[in-house]
């Protein structure tokens, strides 16, 4: 199914769609407040941008280097080709400890290898700790946002969700009500996991520790009462120096969710007394796109959803219109380059406005990439005919000056004539939520030859 | 070939080009102490958190709200004493903890609170409710003047709190006390 497809399934709902679109509309609002106060803001997004510029091309040496200060730290450092041997190193080391239950904080990463259903499948229950991620665990749906998972979900089927599975009253939907009984719900699996994982929003190369933020603690509730602590990152979370935290700190809260800084920036470089501490660096697919010179930008990402909230297309079509893990427009740059065939279609999820490139806190050209990208999708045939005979034909008449003036032409008087049937059916996608302008009477190149003749 | 030189072998063919690290830029023009405490209690302020001053501390941690309290400070002392605990599951208990913290910022209300500081990593998480006690000489401007102030391999664990654990997950609606501490509450001291 496309994008669109999916997308025409969410617009069904006229009142949710408004809502979901006003929901992100809000936070883009907040990020907007919080940078007015940062006269900075546009130089800071520059450093952001030509720090990460310097990783991707010096990625292998401060991956060694991270490498050998987080050993002489006292951490047992992994590496993962892919989604399955990353999600073998997690189990082997569950297994070595004998863990059955263990607590997840957010990461996307682990959702890119469908870590929860490998774990699940060999007899490890996986509880996640983020209030939204557990909301969407419970209800067996995947995040529909990277920042906020549940964004998507309103309060009342949030409330039912839990009157089923947690035993709150029925019909209660307070949000200070349905966060109490999360708390305490997912404090009795605190204090009972035998192993906690996180993602890793940073890894410092020159220190051989790691940076995750969050806001409700719920990282650091799992870390520091399990024996085991488990982080997972993907190649691009390097940063080299502490210093570089100023920037990326700074960047993060602000551009995510309009908060001067998340309530928890945890810096973890050594395992706890008597506990272990291990780093899983994956790779999946990365290398490949670090490969792609018009592509590789998108490895600078900090996965803090401000295009997401920006994005007119995602606002109005929900993330699981996008079928990936990561949603909206970095998602749609990052998932042609792992299954073209299949995320093709992602690129053309957009207006090309630009707003995502303009939000975004380390200056990826998003939008530039989308179009890009539909190219690719284009020359390697992957076009829908109901996309790709139209484009030809328009290619056609844009190459031959004669051929436009007269489907120009053709094109006004059909308009007049044809009954609304010729114009408005199934073989025209674009005429199902679109009108066409009343038609003019001459074409531009006509009116301008006139007004030169007049003028002169 | 092992999966790390595998994915390393990857980078070296498929890196661009090396570009300089940029030099990170002079701090901005440092204001008066009085408006970084300012912007610092405003910021915090606007994330619930609350300001004490030090001679309220030894009758907060006596109200009898708080059951077990743990504190780092000799003139307010708690009731159970951490340095005599091994297990962090048997903080579980904790109502209020005051502990000290090194470093505020006034751009954001962050504050550094290490396992030095804490004992317990977990204790800053764990306790239903928070107390940091920070002096005023050590409030910074930026994240970038905490990041020089602060040696984040120091200590094993070290963390930036910048207000009570909160959450706005369920429709967007701010709630306080999502698995952390329900309240924070700062006290600046000279």
């Amino acid at each position: 199914m496309s994008h669109a497809k999916r997308a025409a399934e969410f617009l069904l709902d006229e009142d949710r769609t408004d809502w979901h679109d006003q929901s992100l509309w809000h936070v883009r609002s907040k990020r907007d407040g919080s940078i007015a106060g940062i006269p900075e803001w546009e130089a800071l997004r520059q450093l952001g941008s030509d720090i990460k510029d310097n990783v991707l091309g010096n990625l292998d040496a401060y991956l060694e280097q991270f490498e050998e200060k987080a050993r002489a730290n006292g951490v047992i450092v992994h590496w993962a080709r892919d989604a399955a041997e990353h999600n073998a190193i997690v189990h082997g080391v569950l297994e070595k400890h004998g863990v059955d239950r263990i607590v997840k904080s957010k990461s996307m990463l682990t959702e890119e290898c469908h870590l929860n259903e490998y774990l699940a499948g060999r007899g490890v229950k996986v509880v996640d700790t983020d209030l939204g991620e557990r909301i969407i665990q419970l209800k067996k749906e995947p995040p529909s946002h990277i920042v906020m998972p549940a964004i998507h979900l309103k309060k009342e089927e949030i409330g039912a969700l839990f009157h089923e599975q947690l035993g709150t009253d029925e019909g209660a939907s307070d949000p200070q009500y349905l966060t109490e009984a999360a708390r305490q719900h997912l404090r009795e699996k605190f204090l009972a996991a035998k192993a906690a994982i996180t993602g890793v929003n940073f890894a410092i190369a020159d220190t051989g520790g790691i940076v995750v933020c969050t806001n409700e603690g719920n990282a650091d509730m799992g870390v520091h009462l399990a024996p085991v602590q488990i982080h997972c990152m993907g190649i691009e979370k390097i940063i080299p120096r502490a210093e570089h935290l100023g920037v990326f700190t700074r960047l993060l809260g602000r551009s995510a969710t309009g908060q001067p800084i998340t309530i928890y920036t945890s810096h973890h470089h050594r395992p706890k007394p008597g506990g272990e501490m291990h780093v899983v660096i994956v790779d999946n697919g990365r290398t490949r796109q670090l490969g792609r010179e018009d592509f590789r930008n998108s490895l600078k990402c900090i996965r803090c959803g401000a295009c997401m909230n920006t994005c007119p297309i995602y606002r109005r079509s929900g993330g699981h219109s996008y079928d990936h893990t990561i949603p909206g427009p970095i998602g749609s740059i990052l998932s042609p380059g792992i299954d073209l065939k299949k995320h093709g279609d992602l690129a053309f999820a957009s207006t090309l406005c630009g707003s995502c490139s303009d939000v975004c806190p380390v200056k990826i050209d998003i939008h530039d990439q989308l179009y890009k990208w539909r190219q690719v999708v284009s020359e390697e045939g992957h076009l829908t005919n109901a996309k790709r005979l139209p484009l030809l034909g328009a290619g056609k008449a844009l190459r031959h000056n004669g051929l436009y003036n007269f489907m120009g032409k053709a094109a006004r008087v059909a308009l007049k004539l044809a009954p609304r049937m010729a114009v408005y059916n199934r073989f025209n996608a674009w005429g199902k939520s679109r009108e066409l302008p009343e038609s003019p009477e001459e074409s531009f190149k006509d009116w301008h030859a006139r007004q030169q003749k007049d003028n002169a | 070939m092992s999966s790390r030189s595998a994915i390393l072998e990857g980078i070296r063919e498929n890196k661009p080009a090396s570009r300089p690290l940029p030099t990170m830029p002079p701090d901005p023009p440092r204001p008066s102490t009085e408006a970084w405490e300012a912007a610092f209690r405003e910021v915090l302020t606007a994330s619930k958190t609350s300001f004490i001053q030090p001679r309220e501390l030894a009758a907060l941690v006596r109200d009898p709200a708080y059951r077990t309290v743990v504190s780092t400070l000799p003139d307010a002392a708690g009731n159970l004493d951490v340095r005599a605990i091994d297990d962090p599951l048997q903080l579980a208990g904790v109502d209020l903890a005051v502990l000290e913290a090194r470093i505020g910022v006034a751009e954001n209300g962050a504050m550094w609170v290490s396992e030095t500081e804490s004992l317990h990593r977990v204790l800053p998480f764990i306790t239903q409710h928070l107390v940091l006690v920070l002096d005023r000489k050590n409030l910074v401007g930026t994240m970038h003047e905490a990041y020089r102030r602060v040696k984040i391999d120091a200590t094993g664990f070290g963390v930036f709190i910048a207000g009570p654990s909160k959450t706005a997950d369920i429709e967007q609606s701010l709630v306080i006390g999502a698995h952390g501490p329900r309240s924070l509450v700062v006290c600046l001291r000279d």
